[in-house]
């Protein structure tokens, strides 16, 4: 079982007051976990790699508390994530994808259940590449009001050899949302989609 | 207060690992950054004490932000800095206005000391201007370990008549620092140099 060796943390905050119009009553909150670690596959095709989707879920379970406690402690005031992972040029793809089991129930489980699935997004790229992280609801993936996204990136990071995993969860609608389509408030979040 | 504040972002950055060595404590800094209304873009404006005023407040909120970021005391801060970037419509006296006759001060106020001169960079720029904070001991200058700077950028600022403002602090210097010179415990800190 390959090692989850931590190279770097960050962990952003945006409170957004209002983008023009009237200001919110309740200012939006985005926050971004992300952590740099060390690509145990790179420089060459490894075939069986998915043991290490266990190995990274302690870094999942970390990341989504962080979330949780940078956005005031209280899980309940989540309403939107998503999840991304940046792979360094030494690296393929696929070594992207082993986050999303581990980054996505790491949040479910902090969150107490949530029932959407979380959005995401990766790529592989040099150091200072930016991820735009997909947002939306928890619960109900057809809330239009928090299809949103954060970017997200380290200047010196993913180098060659590392992997930039990123979580990162919201508190509620984009702060002027008046594109319509379902409200959180008609969901019925049973299957996750509305 | 007098800023008109649109978004605020914190990021704390953790190094863990530097050249396969465990840092350990990690080093970490934060920066707290506002994104504020303009009061002078789009015109030539002789005097410029609105901006002292809001460089005054914001002094204080974002040292204030950045050591809770940190969850450390004030006095606990080892190294700080401070940068700016103006929106396309405004000038980098703009910018001066508000980074150097008061901000210093009430930044000062939230660490407790400060008695080195707060290293600083500004600019003019479009959205996702990426702004490098340069950051040096809070109480004397030369301590070469803590010559060090945080790169900050949030994709959708400065819009046109915006300014970003940002403060960085630290509880540390560099992960692995041996180019010599002056150390953190040769510090006598009686002129803010050595």
């Amino acid at each position: 079982m390959p090692e989850v060796l931590l190279r770097k943390k960050l962990a952003c905050v945006e409170e957004i007051f209002h983008e023009g119009g009237p200001p919110a009553a309740k200012p939006l909150r985005r926050a971004a976990a992300i952590a740099v670690i060390r690509n145990p596959y790179a420089g060459h095709y490894v075939a069986e790699i998915e043991s290490f989707m266990d190995d990274l879920k302690p870094l999942g379970l970390e990341m989504a508390r962080t979330l949780v406690a940078a956005l005031g402690g209280d899980p309940k005031i989540i309403e939107g994530y998503g999840k991304g992972a940046i792979v360094g040029s030494a690296g393929e793809l696929e070594h992207g994808a082993l986050w999303h089991a581990p980054g996505g129930y790491g949040m479910r489980e902090v969150l107490g259940g949530a029932k959407a699935i979380v959005a995401s997004t990766k790529k592989v790229g040099g150091p200072g590449t930016r991820l735009d992280v997909p947002i939306t609801h928890v619960n109900a993936s057809y809330v239009r009001s928090h299809f949103d996204s954060m970017e997200v990136g380290i200047t010196d990071a993913p180098r060659a050899d590392e992997i930039l995993l990123a979580l990162v969860m919201t508190t509620g609608p984009r702060v002027h949302a008046r594109a319509g389509g379902l409200k959180a408030s008609e969901i019925k979040g049973e299957d996750g989609l509305r | 207060m007098k800023a008109k504040i649109r978004k605020i972002a914190t990021f704390v950055e953790e190094t863990h690992r530097e050249m396969d060595r465990e840092i350990s404590p990690p080093t970490r800094r934060a920066a707290a950054v506002a994104v504020i209304e303009n009061p002078c873009a789009g015109k030539y404006v002789e005097d410029l004490s609105e901006l002292m005023v809001i460089g005054e407040e914001l002094g204080e909120l974002l040292a204030t932000r950045a050591v809770a970021a940190l969850g450390i005391p004030g006095p606990s801060a080892e190294s700080y800095g401070k940068a700016a970037a103006v929106g396309e419509n405004g000038e980098l006296e703009h910018a001066a206005a508000i980074l150097h006759p008061k901000l210093g001060t009430s930044v000062r106020r939230v660490l407790g000391k400060g008695a080195a001169l707060i290293p600083s960079s500004k600019k003019r720029g479009g959205l996702g201007v990426v702004l490098d904070i340069p950051l040096g001991h809070k109480d004397a200058a030369f301590v070469r370990s803590h010559f060090d700077g945080m790169e900050v950028r949030i994709n959708d600022a400065p819009r046109a008549n915006e300014i970003m403002v940002a403060v960085a602090v630290t509880d540390s210097g560099r992960p692995l620092p041996r180019v010599g010179g002056l150390t953190k415990d040769q510090i006598k800190g009686e002129d803010g140099l050595r």
